[in-house]
């Protein structure tokens, strides 16, 4: 059964010609597999050569109540044959397999845009427990759209038939049958697919052979409805991109991998001391599989323990890490400052999520950028280094690697549940690109003819690293103040003073062994810098971009090191009338950046667990040349709640 | 212990150059001596022996000891001690900690390392009391202590340190206390043993619970009141004239009288480290109707933890080569040709 509503006028040109890019969102229940299925697609896009970027968005629930609306979970893909650097905005296509997922995503969707059901879950029950008074298929309220509504269950069912499976098992198919329609619509290659599935069960021939039947029989069902409605075969090109080999990665593969990568430069064992935790866990699964490079993985009993037993390591001489999200972070506070104080390398890696306390552990957010820079008792000054990407994020992990072992002090490494959960295709790097960084350890007393000095310090105000075990070196470190370069015990006035200056010279020197801060589009000076840090580059980038386009004098910067800044950003940013710093948070990098610079720079709020929409950040930036009534366009606006100039 | 070679050293190599600022008389000083004497027994290589500590007067120990030392956070040294084990198992890791930092905020981390079987000696020093924050009941203050948070007595039952071990998992418990003479062989023995050593180390805490242990510590009563605990020996005390028997209608331990050296005919039971209901019963009898456990009550030792870590990273690794060229490329992979590829394609 196709029930076909199409009384808007349809634009015939969008089906015909090549679109640049297409969104396109799966949504159902959250044991539907709809990560499943999208993360294939996913793979079958990158494989066709398109750019693409994802957003997976669940619950927080294992296994919600089936048909309910918070148990939706959706997964959204942006492929295209231009550069891509967001999930999109809107969705071109939304694919809801119960009623509930249309009603979380529809509104979502472009005017105009097609919708996919499955009729066979628009039973009364269903419908109620999404709160629907009619169905929606057979009302006017989805009239905005191109309705495409079919029995996917029953399709489904009849397709694995010859398999022999139970009901239950059969409609777990129903995600493959999906896909099969999906990868029809986008003209993409099931054979990977059907490796893939072949390959996931294995063990089960037979579950392997009734999903790629369910596979093939919704790319079938695309060929036949073709000449019937809207489902039209939406061919999207190819993005050129740099020659090379390509993968797909998570911003979680990434960071595992930076790790991996970082520790190897480092010429040491790697130690990863975690506790699971949304959305970090994925991390220490992954380092899991990859001991063969000197790691080694703890589970610890909570996340003191974790980051604790790191600390352990790294004082043993491997190179501690530990991992956790938000609130694991808070909770290893303490013994950060330990590692501050006892001058020890660390990587604390943050897959931030929403909060404050549990907050939103699916959902993701960059409220934790205080925490990150100032969150601990004391002067405790630790540099703080960002992902803007997935990709972005294993170069990321090894610049943390570096940063710590180069100046024997913790680092922490933003990333978040955006990036975590994301996937972009990826150019594999040469590991041979990057430069080695060997550490070095003290093997032979520092003060002859005394005890060895564990805090004397280089040049730099770095303390040498010496491991147990070492013949002759035998010292005491701890967290109580010590006197200068024996770490003795010595809490005198001028000893404090003394230390704490050499602790937070130590960090802020930090800026002199990191690239200076680029300009990632656009000018060097000019009307409207736009900053951001973390995730938010994607939606930054592109709507700088388009603002450009449109003759607009605004650049994008966006800043890694977040702490301590580039030396050269506030020198930078003075070159600009005006700052703009969207966050996904109230306005944190805002305040670092008043705070050490003295700019005006003006917030771009958004708390909601979702990323920006292009669009957001492409308003507010036109609010600074012609979006304020009585300012003639081009001229920048005077906001009367900023900051007064400082230069002024 | 690990396979070392032994070294020799004298009491005095193991001290440092650091004045010891506990107060004048505190237990803790009985207590560093004694591991000073031990370490030269046991043959102890100060470059390979990491002194761990968590926060609170015992957690100071490391500074004391010329060894490798870390004095960490409060209640956390299992954790930290487990991470040194890992990343280097033939580091010979001793544990300080006492009743408030490993028994109430590092409680969590006690129970851990003693189940997951960490090869390290945990020396808690019970003094039943907070001493660095200045007298405050502790997690093992009997009920009713008097202290500036409980002036008419505090409410809260004890926890009771060995039984807590047993109950994590702990394969050796042992009980000793600061001016015993015999608390080297205790500490030799918790050496010896293969995994996580547990011992609990009576300690008189001078300024705010002083001689809280003298009822049984003391020279003049310490015969009619402890029971040394020696594997193959008759649990006997009072000079061998009382002992402890099992009563078989409450599967309870009892005392009996010994007449004659007769211990045999009393039904006096032969300690066996071995025996883990033993082993409850010994750490739980109630102290005044009987004596106090001491010395080495449990020690039946199991594979240690960074022994199942390495044979598992080993049972991972098989067969793997660690090419990070090839991990970087793993998965479904695409290439872009030269020809396909746009140079400078964005602005």
């Amino acid at each position: 059964m196709a029930t076909i509503s199409a009384e808007h006028e349809t634009d015939a040109s969008v089906q015909d010609t090549a679109p640049e890019a297409v969104v396109v969102r799966f949504a159902g229940d959250s044991g539907d597999g709809m990560q499943l299925t999208g993360g294939q697609f996913t793979l079958s896009t990158a494989l066709a050569g398109n750019d693409l970027a994802t957003f997976p968005d669940f619950p927080a629930e294992i296994r919600a109540p089936q048909g309910t609306l918070f148990g939706v979970s959706a997964f959204q893909i942006n492929f295209g044959s231009q550069e891509i650097t967001t999930a999109g905005d809107a969705p071109d296509v939304l694919v809801a397999m119960n009623p509930a997922a249309l009603k979380v995503n529809v509104q979502a969707l472009k005017p105009g845009g097609l919708v996919i059901v499955d009729t066979g879950e628009f039973s009364k029950r269903n419908l109620e427990k999404a709160k629907y008074e009619s169905n929606p298929i057979e009302d006017d309220s989805l009239a905005k759209w191109d309705v495409l509504a079919f029995d996917i269950s029953a399709l489904t069912l009849e397709a694995v038939k010859p398999f022999g499976l139970g009901n239950k098992e059969a409609l777990r198919c129903k995600n493959m049958w999906t896909l099969g329609l999906a990868l029809w619509m986008f003209d993409r290659d099931r054979q990977p697919l059907v490796d893939w599935l072949k390959n996931k069960f294995a063990k089960n021939p037979v579950l392997a052979d009734a999903n790629i039947a369910a596979l093939n029989a919704g790319h079938a069902y695309g060929e036949t409805a073709e000449l019937a409605g809207p489902l039209k075969k939406l061919h999207v090109d190819p993005v050129p991109s740099e020659a090379g080999l390509y993968r797909t990665i998570t911003g979680a593969e990434a960071v595992s991998l930076g790790l991996v990568a970082g520790a190897q430069l480092a010429d040491l064992p790697m130690f990863f001391g975690g506790y699971p935790i949304t959305p970090a866990s994925a991390i220490l699964h992954n380092l899991v599989k990859m001991k063969e490079f000197g790691v080694t993985t703890f589970q610890a009993e909570d996340e003191i323990a974790a980051i604790c037993a790191a600390i352990g390591a790294s004082y043993a001489g491997q190179l501690g890490v530990t991992s956790s999200s938000g609130p694991g972070i808070a909770l290893k506070g303490e013994a950060m400052g330990l590692a501050i104080m006892t001058e020890l390398p660390l990587v604390i890696v943050n897959s931030q999520r929403g909060g404050p306390s549990t907050g939103l552990p699916t959902k993701t957010e960059q409220s934790d950028l205080y925490q990150a820079v100032y969150g601990r008792n004391g002067d405790a000054s630790l540099p703080v280094v960002a992902a803007r990407s997935p990709g972005d994020a294993f170069e990321c992990a090894i610049e943390a690697c570096r940063i710590a072992v180069q100046f024997m002090t913790p680092v922490m490494l933003l990333t978040d549940g955006y990036i975590g959960n994301a996937s972009e295709p990826w150019k594999v790097p040469d590991p041979a690109s990057f430069e080695p960084f060997p550490v070095s350890f003290l093997e032979k007393n520092n003060n002859p003819g005394g005890n060895v000095l564990p805090f004397k310090r280089d040049a730099r105000g770095v303390r040498p690293w010496i491991k147990p075990g070492t013949e002759g070196l035998m010292h005491r470190i701890g967290g109580i103040e010590k006197g200068i370069d024996t770490g003795n015990i010595d809490y005198a006035p001028q000893v404090h003073q003394a230390q704490t200056d050499a602790r937070k010279a130590k960090v802020d020197g930090v800026a002199a062994a990191i690239p200076p801060q680029d300009v990632c589009l656009g000018e060097e000076s000019g009307k409207l810098a736009v900053v951001g840090w973390g995730s938010t580059f994607g939606p930054i980038h592109q709507a700088v971009r388009r603002a450009r386009r449109k003759g607009m004098d605004v650049s994008h910067i966006h800043v890694r090191h977040v702490w301590p800044l580039p030396a050269n950003l506030g020198d930078l940013l003075k070159g600009f009338d005006r700052v703009l710093v969207p966050e996904m948070n109230t306005g944190q990098f805002k305040t670092v950046l008043r705070d050490q610079f003295l700019v005006d720079a003006t917030p771009l709020s958004k708390t909601s667990g979702q990323p920006f929409a292009i669009a957001e950040i492409e308003e507010a930036i036109a609010t600074y040349f012609d979006g304020i009534p009585g300012h003639a366009e081009g001229e920048v606006p005077v906001n009367e709640t900023q900051l007064p100039n400082p230069e002024a | 212990m690990n396979d070392m070679t032994p070294i020799e050293t004298t009491l005095k190599d193991w001290e440092s150059d650091q004045e010891v600022r506990w107060c004048p008389g505190c237990g803790d000083y009985a207590i560093l001596k004694a591991v000073q004497r031990t370490l030269p027994m046991i043959g102890a290589d100060p470059k390979n022996t990491v002194f761990v500590s968590g926060i609170g007067c015992s957690s100071r120990f490391p500074y004391y000891v010329e060894s490798y030392g870390f004095h960490t956070i409060h209640g956390r040294a299992p954790a930290f001690a487990t991470g040194i084990k890992l990343a280097n198992p033939d580091l010979d890791v001793w544990l300080v900690t006492g009743d408030g930092d490993g028994m109430s905020i590092g409680g969590n981390h006690t129970m851990h390392v003693l189940r997951r079987n960490v090869n390290c000696q945990i020396m808690l020093f019970n003094n039943e009391i907070y001493g660095l924050t200045k007298g405050q009941y502790s997690p093992t203050s009997r009920t009713g202590t008097n202290s500036p948070t409980s002036p008419v007595g505090s409410v809260d039952r004890p926890a009771l340190p060995c039984a807590f071990a047993l109950g994590s998992g702990a394969r050796f418990i042992a009980r000793g206390y600061d001016v015993s003479k015999d608390l080297p062989e205790v500490l030799k023995a918790a050496h010896a043993h293969q995994g996580a050593a547990f011992i609990e180390i009576f300690q008189n805490c001078i300024v705010y619970n002083k001689d809280r242990f003298d009822d049984f510590t003391q020279k003049k009563v310490a015969a009619d009141t402890q029971v040394w605990c020696n594997d193959g020996e008759p649990l006997l005390f009072v000079k061998g004239t009382k002992g402890l028997a099992l009563d078989h209608e409450t599967l309870s331990l009892k005392v009996v009288d010994v007449v004659d050296g007769d211990w045999q005919a009393a039904g006096v039971m032969v300690h066996n480290v071995k025996n883990r209901g033993l082993a409850h019963m010994l750490v739980e009898m109630p102290f005044g109707p009987f004596p106090m456990a001491l010395g080495v009550i449990y020690d039946d030792p199991r594979p240690t933890f960074e022994s199942e870590v390495v044979a598992e990273r080993a049972k991972l690794i098989d067969g793997k080569t660690a090419d990070l060229g090839k991990l970087l490329a793993k998965g479904q992979t695409w290439t872009v040709e030269e020809k396909d590829a746009a140079h400078g394609l964005m602005d």
